[in-house]
């Protein structure tokens, strides 16, 4: 890739695997493969442009606009298409919403299946065996991890994404919220909330 | 598989570390993302073919190594797998011949990701179960990819809602060919899954199931 990303060390000494992957990067532009000017594309489109903020929208339209909920709740696919997001890994969306019996929580258990074109790349955390691992079998104590306590009547319902279904939580909308516009109610929608992993509150 | 992979349920890993940080906390981690997908621009391989490449890292190397040293191991394994690098190209970073290759231009690059790859295919038959039916799923190990997770193998669960057919993964990982599987999603209780289980609230597991791995319950 061309080298104008801000993270890039170039005094740190170079490990075997940063040695190992400029030599990949090295042979697979020689042969033709892949262009640098395509990477920088790729990326600048993931760490700049479509991520958590696009999700933020579609739970705030659907807090203000019963219709519109309704239909992203009968096909995601197309309500979230409405807004202006689809496309790879969010070819199949469902939306799964909480309320005050059910909480639900997304994983994926064999690999990293995720929603990018409304949450963009997944976090570290995501993508790491501890949740991955845990997260099917004891879902509170996760819950605990990421400081959030639901009442113990509350049912969880954890989705493995096993195939190519991807899944959004809508949160529950915080009280005290009744004036605020979707714009405002869409800074308040936070990334994990609409994994399920933490809630949306109004502080 | 039954690879290291496939880590549903599993102990021992400590606490989540939910502090935010950057996708790409190196530079290299940057190059294998933007590599990968890439490469996938290509077509030499599917989604799944991906994926089972990452799965079969030795189990201890995959739990030890981070989410892009999996994804570097798996872009490795299927340049050298098709034949499109050799393992001296690799060591050396240097191409052995001229390349015939054309690199998909960065000009294509928004639309590609915008269409993205729907997986939703014809059936050739009617699905076989109906929501609200109650089943199992089947109890099997192959060595090949599969989306069965081994923590739900042999479980109750009832069907909650039907997805059409869609490309069976265990059959476009083996030989790239589109076999469509209709696609259920299946609730479990946490208590069939786990045994006892301490929360007094019904919790379940919802899982996508491809048909091929649900038998009904006689």
């Amino acid at each position: 890739m061309t080298e104008n990303h801000p993270h890039h060390h170039h005094d740190a000494p170079i490990s075997d695997i940063e040695a190992r992957v400029k030599r990949l990067e090295q042979l697979l532009v020689e042969k033709g493969l892949v262009d640098p000017a395509t990477m920088d594309e790729l990326v600048d489109t993931y760490e700049n442009r479509v991520g958590p903020r696009n999700g933020a929208r579609v739970v705030a339209r659907a807090w203000t606009d019963p219709d519109y909920k309704r239909r992203l709740l009968s096909d995601a696919t197309a309500a979230i298409m409405e807004m202006g997001y689809a496309g790879r890994q969010g070819e199949h969306m469902q939306v799964v919403e909480n309320t005050a019996e059910v909480h639900n929580m997304v994983v994926c258990t064999l690999c990293s299946c995720y929603p990018w074109p409304v949450l963009g790349l997944p976090p570290t955390w995501y993508k790491a065996s501890s949740y991955r691992a845990r997260a099917v079998k004891e879902p509170r104590a996760v819950l605990q991890d990421f400081g959030v306590e639901l009442d113990p009547q509350v049912r969880i319902e954890v989705w493995d994404s096993t195939a190519e279904v991807r899944y959004l939580v809508l949160p529950m909308r915080p009280e005290g919220t009744e004036d605020l516009d979707q714009d405002a109610l869409a800074k308040l929608v936070n990334r994990d909330a609409m994994i399920g992993t933490g809630l949306v509150v109004t502080t | 598989m039954n690879g290291a992979h496939d880590l549903g349920g599993m102990d021992g890993f400590g606490p989540i570390d939910a502090s935010s940080t950057p996708h790409f906390p190196n530079e290299w981690e940057r190059q294998v993302f933007a590599l990968t997908l890439a490469c996938g621009f290509q077509g030499k391989w599917n989604l799944d073919q991906s994926r089972f490449a990452r799965e079969q890292m030795e189990p201890g190397h995959y739990l030890t190594s981070t989410y892009y040293e999996h994804w570097l191991h798996g872009l490795e394994a299927l340049l050298l797998k098709q034949g499109i690098v050799s393992e001296q190209e690799l060591r050396e970073g240097k191409a052995d011949a001229e390349g015939k290759y054309t690199p998909v231009a960065k000009e294509k690059v928004s639309a590609i990701l915008e269409k993205g790859a729907p997986v939703s295919i014809e059936a050739e038959t009617n699905p076989e179960y109906s929501v609200g039916d109650q089943v199992r799923l089947i109890n099997q190990h192959p060595t090949s990819h599969t989306r069965l997770p081994r923590y739900l193998r042999g479980r109750h669960g009832k069907i909650i809602h039907y997805h059409g057919a869609h490309i069976y993964p265990d059959v476009h990982s083996r030989d790239g060919k589109k076999q469509p599987a209709h696609l259920y999603t299946i609730a479990f209780d946490a208590a069939e899954v786990w045994g006892s289980y301490e929360a007094k609230a019904k919790d379940r597991i919802m899982v996508d199931v491809f048909e091929p791995y649900i038998e009904q319950i006689v």
